[in-house]
């Protein structure tokens, strides 16, 4: 290091101005990257927290103080897509975990084919979420749907997986953990071959069963796993817009409204200061969920 | 003993993989295979004859070749976004890992920010209004970029910290400028990480649906994913050209999954081991 600075000052091309050394680091390679951030999320990321406390037009904003929040808490359809969004990101994220976590160790047992297993459920990761949901969307037709056909084929009576109010939010979670179950299988699988092979064989000469295996050694040495899935599927399901639009549009009625098909509705009505303050509403909610979240995740790894 | 039950269990999660993960993939391909009224039916059946030549043919032409505006479209915006991340973000993540000055606090804190908060959707409209951005595919770039540095930087970040810091002092002595240290010495061996980054980031950007719906309306700018949303009421009863559009923009995720599985699980599992 000293080296490289007493050189540094011999280096300069031109005239170095005395008291500023070149660096091979300098702050200017920061600059490309903070002005687009800046202008382009930064700048509207805050003016939302002013235009969302006004009736605006795009043209002319008319400050009504908390009236559109307060209308996001009034109005039932509202307050609806406010429950659901945080149904929707609990459900998604928890079956991510358990069902990732179950499909990691199916897939770093000695299992046969495990090749294309991983591949099976990993690729849905990487298709177009619009054409997975209009695709389910046609599988869970009512009536016409393979999905229920299958099941009369059982003898089971399907039930209106987008059709019935009651079901709709669940069937379009559902079909998120089809598509995003092999990212968290595929992450739990790294966390689980980080995983050194000292502490099972510590296990095994204990005596441990399989469910201590898991419960005492597998499950705790993963917890940097379970944290980066249950980030990363909580933030994503509380933000979650196309799946929603694709399958569903919100409906039937409002039953499947989450608060990113609130935005986009009411910015298509033309409400702009309402859509604004769904964006705040938004942003506030995955605060105050997701910062305690990671807080609670990290600590508890910190112990150990 | 225990190998015959691999196979066993095995076999079993080959059959439900099967049911679960390969029959929609499948029904995509057949009913692109179908004719109309065949398709019409949405059952799991066999094709009556060959029709994914004509169905192509119709999703390609129509309404004036929109499909073949989308492609060069959503080409365009995924290409120069993801050369623009890789330059700026591997920048920004040299800097960060090797300066130690005041502004990493706030500057991480930022970058957590833009991975965690919903953009502000109207305010950009409105802002990209001003800028004369809203609905060119210039501004849908620069906010592809604006959204998506903070994941390039962590991965780039996470990837500088492994290389020595005698190389950039060894360039420097003899005498390097910081571009040349950078293009010509750091950004090489960054090689591994930067198919990391381009793999991650085109796949993300190609499906990006919600962004092109917001900042990028009208026809002529329809990305390949709209494609779907404005051909969706057409289509309702020509489910076979449905669903030959899906299986059309599906192909450049399969060629990638092909090619780099390696190193999109690399990218997505990156923050997994170290939390």
């Amino acid at each position: 290091m000293s080296v490289a600075t007493a050189t540094e000052a011999t280096i300069g091309h031109g005239p170095v101005r005395a008291g500023k050394r070149e660096t091979a680091y300098p702050g200017w390679f920061l600059l490309p990257a903070a002005v687009i951030y800046a202008v382009l999320f930064l700048l509207p990321t805050i003016s939302s927290l002013y235009f969302s406390l006004t009736r605006w037009t795009l043209f002319d904003a008319t400050f009504i103080g908390f009236e559109n929040f307060a209308q996001f808490f009034r109005e039932p359809f509202l307050v609806k897509g406010l429950v659901n969004t945080v149904i929707y990101a609990v459900v998604t994220s928890s079956m991510k975990v358990v069902l990732g976590m179950a499909l990691a160790l199916l897939l770093t047992s000695r299992i046969v084919a495990r090749g294309y297993l991983r591949s099976v459920v990993f690729f849905p990761v990487l298709v177009s979420t619009i054409g997975v949901g209009i695709t389910f969307t046609v599988l869970m037709h009512p009536t016409n749907g393979m999905i229920n056909e299958g099941l009369a084929l059982l003898g089971v009576k399907g039930p209106g997986w987008l059709t019935n109010p009651n079901l709709a939010l669940f069937s379009v979670a559902l079909v998120d953990v089809w598509k995003g179950v092999g990212l968290a299988t595929v992450i739990y699988i790294a966390g689980l071959v980080a995983i050194p092979k000292d502490y099972y064989e510590a296990a095994r000469i204990d005596g441990a069963t399989p469910w201590q295996n898991f419960w005492f050694v597998t499950l705790p040495l993963s917890r940097p796993a379970t944290a980066t899935v249950i980030t990363l599927s909580f933030i994503g399901g509380l933000r979650t817009f196309d799946l929603i639009w694709a399958m569903t549009k919100g409906g039937p009625g409002f039953a499947s409204d989450t608060i990113a098909s609130v935005i986009y509705k009411q910015y298509q009505a033309g409400f702009f200061g309402l859509s604004t303050a769904g964006n705040v509403v938004l942003f506030i909610l995955i605060a105050i969920l997701v910062v305690p979240l990671t807080m609670l995740l990290n600590r508890k790894r910190g112990h150990e | 003993m225990k190998n015959r039950a691999s196979v066993i269990g095995g076999l079993a999660a080959i059959l439900f993989s099967f049911f679960v993960f390969v029959i929609p993939f499948l029904f995509i391909i057949l009913m692109s295979f179908k004719d109309r009224q065949q398709a019409s039916l949405r059952d799991f059946s066999w094709p009556n004859g060959f029709h994914l030549w004509d169905n192509l043919v119709a999703v390609v032409s129509t309404r004036n070749w929109m499909m073949v505006t989308a492609f060069v479209n959503s080409t365009i915006m995924t290409v120069t976004s993801v050369t623009l991340l890789i330059v700026f973000a591997a920048m920004v993540g040299f800097v960060l890992a090797r300066r130690n000055s005041r502004w990493n606090g706030p500057i991480e804190f930022l970058i957590l920010a833009g991975l965690m908060i919903p953009p502000a959707v109207v305010p950009t409209i409105w802002l990209l209004q001003g800028l004369k951005l809203f609905g060119t595919l210039h501004g849908m770039i620069l906010i592809q970029v604006a959204y998506n540095l903070p994941f390039s930087i962590i991965l780039y970040r996470a990837f500088i910290v492994t290389i020595p810091r005698e190389l950039d002092e060894a360039a420097v002595i003899d005498g390097a400028r910081p571009l040349d240290v950078f293009f010509r010495i750091i950004l090489p061996l960054l090689w591994p990480v930067t198919v990391t980054n381009i793999v991650v980031q085109s796949v993300g950007i190609f499906n990006d649906f919600t962004n092109p719906l917001y900042y990028l309306p009208g026809n002529q700018n329809a990305t390949v994913q709209l494609t779907l949303y404005n051909f969706q009421s057409q289509f309702n009863t020509s489910y076979n050209l449905l669903f030959t559009n899906i299986l059309l923009i599906t192909i450049p995720p399969l060629i990638v999954f092909l090619f780099f599985n390696r190193q999109i699980v690399a990218g997505m599992t990156a923050g997994a081991v170290k939390g």
